[in-house]
Formats: C-alpha cells, sequence, structure tokens
C-alpha cells in the first residue's frame, strides 16, 4: 500500500490555490531564478562555491547564515503586513483577502519563519561571527560539522519555501497542537512541511550546540579562565547548555508527532489512547527554554555594547554570571504557565506561575547592572547604543506584562487573546531582535572592515521604536477588549478595525525602519573607503578588537595570553601585551563541499517524507551516511599558512 | 563661569532632539487611539466585567498593573536619566574601572526579590481561591450545563432542564453556574470575558469552569484557540436574563424539536450554525461525546 505511487501524495491538484497564493509562487521562482541568473550571468557562481560554500571558516558561515536569515526576515515581515492587512478588512466587516485557511497558514509560516529561521539564524550567524575571535580561539572547535549544521538549517529553510511553490504550510498556529495538526483534521501536506522543515533545522541546531559548546571550554586562549571569559561568550554558554538540553525534546516530539502522520501511529490523536496534552507539555518543555535560548544572546550583546560604549568596565560581572545561569535553570521550571487554562487545579498553576516570576529577579539584575554600567561612565551614542536605549524602553514593559500574564488568574482572562501577541512580541522585537540588530551593528566593522553609516542606522532605530509602539500598544489594547488570536475575521459591531489601523501604520514604519536598513547596508557597501573602520573602532575591550578588520581566516596571527577580564582594553592601558614570540605556521581547515551534500540530501529526505515518495528516502539517507563515512577517510583536512606570509 | 557660559559650553546634543521626536510620536500615537476612543462605544470586557469570578480576576489584573509600574517607573527614571547625565561631553564624574559594589548588588538582588514574594503570595492565594474547578460560594444549587464544542459552534446541554441550545448560552441573572466543558472537534478554548476567564475544551476530557452573572444583559462568547479553518465564527452569546424569564424561556425551548443522539451526529458535523434550542431528549449526550475517544479499534 505504501508503494501505491511512484509520485506518493504529489498531484497537479497542488499547484494551483488562487491568484494569492500565485503571487507567492512567482516570487519564490522567480527570486531564486533571479539570484541564479545573476550568479551565472556574472561568472560568479564558482567563486560563490569556493570561496563560501564550501569555506569552512566560521566567520563566512556566520555571514551566509545572516544573508539567510535576513531574506527570511523579509519574507516573515511580508507574512505579517498581509496578516494585520487581513484584520484590518476583516474587522470591519469586509472578507479580505485571505480565507480562514490561508489566514492561518500566514501565521503558522509568520512565527515558524521568525523564531526557527530569522532568530536562530541571526544568532547562530553572530556566533560564529564572534565567538572564536572573543575567545582568543582560531576556528570553532569543528569546523566541518558547523558547516553541516548550517547546511541543515538551509534546509529546512529550503522545504519552507518549497511550500509555497508545491502545496501547502501547516495551519495551525506555529507549535501545531493536535489534535488539529493530526492526520484526521489536517490531511494536506501543509503540517509535513512544518515537521520536517523544523525537524532538519533542529538537528543543525543540536549539532552548532555541540560545536559552541565544545569551543567555548575547550577552545579558549592561554589565561582566559571561565571568570575570565567575556560576557557574550558567558551568555553563549548557557545558551548551549540549555539548547543542548531541550532541543532532542522538539526533535523526540516531532518524531512522534510524524509516526502519528506517516504511519498511522496514536502517541497524541485525541482516540486510541493518545494523548494530546502530552505533546503540549513535551512541545513547551522545548518551547520555553526555547526563547530563553534567543534572548540571552541577545543579553550578552547588549552587556558588551553597554560596557564599550561607556567605556567602562561591565559593572557586576559575577552578579551577571549568577543571572545568566540562574535564568538557565529556571527556564526548565516554567513550561506550564503556556497552559495555565488546561485545569491542572491550584497547586499546579500556582507553582509554575511562582517559578515564572522568579525568572524576572536575575533579569531585573541584569538590568540595574546595565544601568550602572552606564552609570559614571562615558556613553558614546554610535548605533549599538541606540539598539541598546530601544530594548531597554520596550522590553521593560514587555517584562511587566510577561509577569502579570505569569499569574494563573490573570492568565485565564488574557490567555490566547491580542494582550499576549502584543507580549511576546514586545519581548521578541525589544529583546532579541533589537539585540541582534545591534549586535550586527557593533560587529560587522569586524569581519568586513567597514561601519554601517551612522545616521541611516540611527534612523532606522527611530522608525523600529516608534513603529513597535504605534503596532503594538493597540494589539495590548484589543486585548483588555477580549479579542482573541488567530482571527481573521471580527464582528464588526465589535469596533476592533480602529485599532488595528493604527497598529498597521506602525507596521509600516516598521517597514521604513526595515528600508532604511536595506539601504543603509547598500550605501555602506558603496561608501565602505570613507566608512572603513580601524582594527578597534568602537574603542572595544575584548580580543575580536585587537585583530585586523576585516579579521583573517585564522583570526589570530599569534594566540593571545590573557591576564584579567576586558583583556585588549587592559593592554591598552598599560597592561601587559596580548602578543609574544616567534609567528608560527598555522593550520586551517580546508574548503569541504561535505555540509552542501548533506544539506541538500536532507532537504531531498525532508521532501520525500513530506510527499510520501518513501522510495526517495533511502537514496537519500545513502547519499547523507555514504558523504559522511567517506568523509572519514579524507586525511588531508587542512592546509598551512606558512609563518613568512603572517609577518608580511 | 557665568552661567551662560556654561549653557553655551554644553552642545545641544543630539540625544534632546530625538527625545523631543519620540515624544511627538507618542503624543500622535496617544491622539490617535484617542480619536479612536472617541468614535463609538468601546467595551474593554477585561475592565467592564459583569460577574463576579471575571470582577476580582479584574482587581488582579490592576493589581499586578499598579505593582509592575511601581517597579517599572524609576527604572525608566534611572535610565534616561543615567544615559543623559553620563553621555559624553557632560561634565561628570568617569570612573572607569568601577565595576562592583557589594551594598548596590545586595540592594538590586533584593527589591525584585522582594516585589516578587509579595506578587507570589497573591499568586499562591489567587490561583486557588479563582480555581475554575472551585464551586462559587453560594448556598444556591448551581445550575448545571454540560458545554461540548463542535466544528464550528457550540452545544449547551441543560440536563436537568431538559434543554439543548447551540451557540446561545442563557442563565438565571446572579444564579451560581457550572459548566461541564469538552469538545467533540480539535482543542478550543471556552471563553466569556465579561463573566470569567477561559478554560480548554479539549477531545476526550471534560474541564470545569463555575461562574455567575451580576447583571442581566447580553456577553460575547467565543473560543480562543484555534481549531479549524472556520474557528473565528464560532462565537456564541451568553444571556443573563431574571429567574422568571429563564424559565419561561425553557418551557419555549422544549417546545422545540427533540434532541437525540441521531440530532447530535447531524450537528457535530462541521459547519457554522445559527442559534436554536431544543427538548433535549437524550442525557447521555455529554458523557457520549467523551467516552467515543476512550475506545480502542473498533
Amino acid at each position: 500500500m505504501i508503494f501505491a505511487s511512484w509520485l506518493g501524495k504529489l498531484d497537479w491538484s497542488y499547484f494551483w490555490h488562487g491568484w494569492v497564493q500565485f503571487g507567492g509562487q512567482i516570487a519564490t521562482v522567480g527570486g531564486a531564478l533571479t539570484v541564479l541568473a545573476a550568479l551565472i550571468y556574472f561568472k560568479k557562481l564558482g567563486w560563490l562555491y569556493r570561496n563560501w560554500l564550501t569555506s569552512l571558516d566560521a566567520k563566512k558561515i556566520g555571514v551566509m547564515y545572516i544573508v539567510v536569515s535576513v531574506v527570511m526576515l523579509l519574507r516573515g515581515f511580508g507574512d505579517a503586513i498581509m496578516m494585520r492587512l487581513q484584520q484590518i478588512l476583516g474587522s470591519g466587516g469586509g472578507h479580505g483577502f485571505l480565507s480562514g485557511d490561508h489566514f492561518q497558514q500566514v501565521f503558522t509560516a509568520h512565527g515558524t519563519i521568525m523564531i526557527f529561521f530569522v532568530a536562530m539564524g541571526l544568532m547562530f550567524g553572530i556566533i560564529n561571527l564572534i565567538l572564536p575571535l572573543q575567545l582568543g580561539a582560531r576556528d570553532v572547535a569543528f569546523p566541518l560539522l558547523n558547516s553541516i549544521a548550517f547546511y541543515l538549517y538551509l534546509a529546512g529553510v529550503i522545504l519552507v519555501n518549497l511550500s509555497l511553490v508545491f502545496g501547502e504550510f501547516g495551519a495551525v498556529g506555529w507549535l501545531a497542537y493536535p489534535p488539529l495538526s493530526e492526520l484526521a483534521y489536517s490531511p494536506g501536506p501543509g503540517v509535513d512541511y512544518w515537521l520536517w522543515s523544523i525537524q532538519i533545522a533542529g538537528i543543525g541546531s543540536t549539532l552548532s550546540g555541540i560545536n559552541f559548546l565544545v569551543t567555548i571550554l575547550k577552545k579558549r586562549c592561554k589565561g582566559m579562565t571561565l571568570m575570565k571569559m567575556p560576557i557574550f561568550s558567558w551568555s553563549i554558554l548557557a545558551t548551549m547548555i540549555l539548547l543542548l538540553l531541550v532541543f532532542p525534546i522538539l526533535t523526540a516530539t516531532l518524531f512522534m508527532l510524524s509516526l502519528d502522520r506517516s504511519m498511522g501511529m496514536h502517541f497524541f490523536t485525541a482516540d486510541m489512547g493518545g494523548n494530546a496534552m502530552m505533546y503540549i507539555n513535551l512541545i513547551w518543555a522545548w518551547g520555553h527554554p526555547e526563547v530563553y535560548v534567543l534572548v540571552l544572546p541577545a543579553f550578552g550583546m547588549y552587556s558588551e555594547i553597554v560596557a564599550t560604549f561607556s567605556r567602562k568596565r561591565l559593572f557586576g560581572y559575577t552578579s551577571m554570571v549568577w543571572a545568566l545561569m540562574a535564568i538557565c535553570v529556571l527556564s526548565f521550571f516554567v513550561w506550564a504557565h503556556h497552559f495555565f487554562t488546561m485545569g491542572a487545579g491550584g497547586n499546579v498553576n500556582a507553582f509554575f506561575g511562582i517559578m515564572t516570576m522568579v525568572i524576572a529577579i536575575p533579569t531585573g539584575v541584569k538590568v540595574f547592572n546595565w544601568l550602572f554600567t552606564m552609570y559614571q561612565g562615558r556613553v558614546h551614542f554610535d548605533t549599538p547604543m541606540w539598539w541598546f536605549m530601544a530594548f531597554a524602553t520596550t522590553f521593560l514593559i514587555g517584562g511587566g506584562t510577561g509577569v502579570m500574564l505569569a499569574v494563573p488568574a490573570i492568565d485565564f482572562q488574557v490567555h490566547n487573546s491580542l494582550f499576549l501577541v502584543a507580549h511576546f512580541h514586545n519581548t521578541i522585537i525589544g529583546g532579541v531582535v533589537f539585540g541582534y540588530l545591534a549586535g550586527i551593528a557593533y560587529w560587522l566593522p569586524k569581519i568586513f572592515g567597514f561601519k554601517l553609516h551612522e545616521r541611516l542606522g540611527k534612523a532606522a532605530v527611530y522608525c523600529w521604536v516608534t513603529g513597535f509602539f504605534t503596532a503594538f500598544m493597540p494589539i495590548y489594547l484589543l486585548g483588555f477588549m477580549g479579542a482573541t488570536r488567530r482571527m481573521e475575521q471580527f464582528d464588526p459591531a465589535l469596533q476592533y478595525q480602529g485599532l488595528f489601523i493604527i497598529s498597521g501604520i506602525g507596521t509600516a514604519i516598521i517597514g521604513l525602519g526595515v528600508l532604511l536598513q536595506v539601504v543603509q547596508l547598500g550605501y555602506s557597501i558603496w561608501k565602505r573607503k570613507e566608512l572603513a573602520a580601524g582594527h578597534d573602532p568602537w574603542h572595544g575591550r575584548t580580543l575580536e578588537w585587537s585583530v585586523p578588520s576585516p579579521a583573517p581566516e585564522y583570526n589570530f596571527a599569534r594566540l593571545p595570553v590573557v591576564t584579567e577580564r576586558d583583556a585588549f582594553w587592559v593592554a591598552k592601558h598599560g597592561g601587559p601585551a596580548l602578543y609574544s614570540g616567534p609567528f608560527k605556521d598555522i593550520e586551517v581547515p580546508k574548503e569541504s563541499g561535505v555540509g552542501l551534500v548533506v544539506g541538500l540530501a536532507a532537504a531531498v529526505f525532508g521532501f520525500g517524507v513530506i510527499w510520501q515518495l518513501w522510495w526517495l528516502l533511502p537514496i537519500a539517507l545513502a547519499v547523507i551516511i555514504g558523504t559522511l563515512i567517506k568523509q572519514t577517510y579524507v586525511e588531508e583536512t587542512e592546509r598551512i599558512i606558512p609563518a613568512k606570509e603572517l609577518k608580511a | 563661569m557665568s552661567m551662560l557660559d556654561k549653557l553655551s559650553r554644553l552642545k545641544v546634543p543630539e540625544l534632546s532632539r530625538r527625545a523631543f521626536a519620540a515624544i511627538c510620536a507618542l503624543t500622535a500615537l496617544a491622539l490617535l487611539i484617542a480619536l479612536w476612543l472617541a468614535s463609538g462605544q468601546h467595551t474593554f470586557d477585561l475592565f467592564q466585567t459583569r460577574g463576579q469570578i471575571a470582577n476580582r480576576e479584574r482587581t488582579l489584573l490592576i493589581f499586578s498593573m499598579l505593582l509592575a509600574a511601581l517597579v517599572l517607573v524609576p527604572v525608566y527614571y534611572m535610565l534616561y536619566t543615567f544615559a543623559w547625565r553620563y553621555k559624553t561631553g557632560h561634565d561628570h564624574k568617569y570612573s572607569p574601572n568601577w565595576d562592583t559594589d557589594k551594598k548596590y548588588e545586595t540592594i538590586w538582588w533584593g527589591i525584585p526579590i522582594a516585589i516578587i514574594t509579595v506578587l507570589a503570595a497573591v499568586t499562591w492565594v489567587t490561583s486557588h481561591s479563582l480555581d475554575p474547578y472551585k464551586p462559587l460560594n453560594d448556598d444556591r444549587q448551581h445550575l448545571k450545563v454540560q458545554v461540548i464544542a463542535l466544528q464550528y459552534k457550540w452545544l449547551f446541554l441543560y440536563p436537568d432542564q431538559e434543554v439543548a441550545s447551540v451557540n446561545k448560552l442563557v442563565i438565571p441573572n446572579k444564579w451560581p453556574i457550572e459548566l461541564d466543558i469538552t469538545s467533540d472537534a480539535p482543542m478550543n478554548s471556552f471563553w466569556v470575558p465579561q463573566l470569567s476567564g477561559q478554560i480548554y475544551a479539549m477531545p476526550g476530557m471534560s474541564t470545569k469552569l463555575h461562574l455567575d452573572a451580576q447583571q442581566r444583559g447580553t456577553f460575547k462568547g467565543m473560543s480562543s484557540n484555534i481549531s479549524g479553518a472556520d474557528f473565528s465564527k464560532m462565537n456564541f452569546t451568553v444571556e443573563s436574563v431574571g429567574i422568571e424569564d429563564f424559565k419561561t424561556w425553557v418551557t419555549n425551548a422544549k417546545q422545540g424539536g427533540h434532541f437525540t443522539a441521531d440530532s447530535y451526529t447531524k450537528l457535530a458535523k462541521p459547519g457554522g450554525a445559527q442559534p436554536v434550542t431544543y427538548h433535549l431528549h437524550d442525557k447521555s449526550i455529554y458523557d457520549n461525546a467523551i467516552m467515543k475517544y476512550m475506545g480502542g479499534h473498533q
């Protein structure tokens, strides 16, 4: 029965849905073909392959992560515009341009893309750019694994975008609660696209987690004990511990759901002994720590930025480390606050509510420490510092509404309402997005050798902040009016439309901010000579600022020796020299196409499961395993950069 | 040095122009919202509550907002004053190596701990006192209603009154109500914001919600959890009426058609429905709707 058809579930009816979807198909295929045509026309395909796609240089992999994430950010933002437009139309008595099912696909894609393919991508991108440099290391612990992890992430991205062309996406919300996501209620390929795109990307995340954890523990330069490590690296250590403990839960949960859907099993179905609530517990046992996986690196970036731009040591370093680790541990004990409304009873709800509030304590400490880093400092308001101010201004409100949501009896009234939607956009945009944009503005000069244009950057911050408040304060108010999330249609008598229109204006202002950033990037590349950054454009404190910009492939010509925190700052102010001794030959990893092959084969595997093309699966698996085994026979995985070249 | 000199030495900082622009933007936003408020009658369900449970939840909501403000206002004050005072170019003390102070750090571990302790105590008490499973503090017999979420409508069964009602829940004013809630569809969430917080409606499971209405009137109810393509149309109304009117409604409802297991099967098919009432004949419908998920292979 399984081999009933070579084409599995693929069917022509999945190609035509309507004109709105056709726009998506054209944009996806057209976009991909345009990029390919441009590469061929400018004869850059070989260059791209040799210098980027096969590179095992962490910085280049980081840049690729960021490029893909930014493309996905634009797509996710496009989804946001569609949703807001539909809600404006659908709350005023009209039907709008999206059906219920299509609207649901759009917000499912928006959430999935923004978390897995934008936030996670930007996070791994920035870590790749900076972590080894900050640790005084030439590379990550496992360069090839790093490349494989990137291509697994890319495989997820490919599958999400393929869903625009062939078939549909899940119409179930970004965490796809069963039984709605089970075959009985969602028979199409949409949920499978959702499932396999994040399943494959998630495995990549786990591999990255191993890589960066080992990098931090084993690759720090001489003298850098854990308590002398820059705070951003500490935040990544906390993040990777969290990530490694929770991503296996996601993998297992998704695997069980896929067995339900593809093999007719009953882990989470409503009937036959399945338990949907078990899925909800498991997915949040991953999902809540996941939001800390996203925000802790941002906290680390803010800590670096505030200290650097205040020209002052970070206040309360030890407190910061303890706060990070406290958040890391506590985040495992809060997951049930996502379903106080399940009826678990007073004791369970009170426990999870109180544990959630307790996280506000270390977070509050971090805020105070940032404030007192500015206190008696010399604060320079360059763009990254503007992002910090933007973050503090917005995130504090998000924290406040978060503590409100943590009280179960209040949650009964705001759960699944637009108040909740406003809250998590408040923390994710204000905390995570602003942090990563700050990190990019701060560290990009180190990678490309030029600063981003200041005034355009500040104008973008300004648009993001005012746009954010205009877009989401009305959404909080709608929550107070008893408006529920995920609705494409509201009774016009409720008079929600005015607030949706104001919110739409806010979305447009954010859009202007995004546009300004695209212009900023283009303009900065054009004017890169004038904007050239020396090795230390911000008067930095940590090791990455001690090497030339752009940082060389091998990061450090001679490995640094560190005696204190803020080693570079100390060295600049009369401390012991970071570099001494003779130059030696350096080994760097050779380019390798293994990651590319594994990633593409994984995408093919995912496509095969989604459409039940069972014959494709052993082929894809054989390619993956064969490539990996063949790689173990390759002896020359490194090339030498001779000491002579380094001195020059 | 004269005051004027001092002032002229201070460059007009960029920050103040931007702060001005930010204030303008916020004012514009406030004006837009004010304009919207003035444009009609708006109901803020979470504050304009009409039932004792929702009233108490509103009090808690306001308390938590005030507590949050108590923390946030001084933090905002510190954020902007520090940013302003220690902006480079302003005269101030510079201590580049001052990075630790036991006293200060104890204070700001202490302040959040104190505030969270207060909120934790309130949370513990209210998680129990406002537990939806807890009957209302009322000696009278609760009116029992069984609620089944279907694709895409709500069915209300009154086993004691022998009434079945679709998309309309009629209750006697100021009378304690006990709702048993399940779903014969994907998971939904039962929510009447002006009367009480919500609880999930889950297939194969039964949850409980106790509430009352303290005023006569019509209140909006909905499903607040995605359950399929048309879930946004799963709206129902709750009508709170005088006890005599309620009795009349029951009598009239029983004049309607008979509601049996067959009628239920027909109603349960995916699709919307208009409000309609029936004479409930089969009192096992609710239990059967749950038990059908309990079996193995048929």
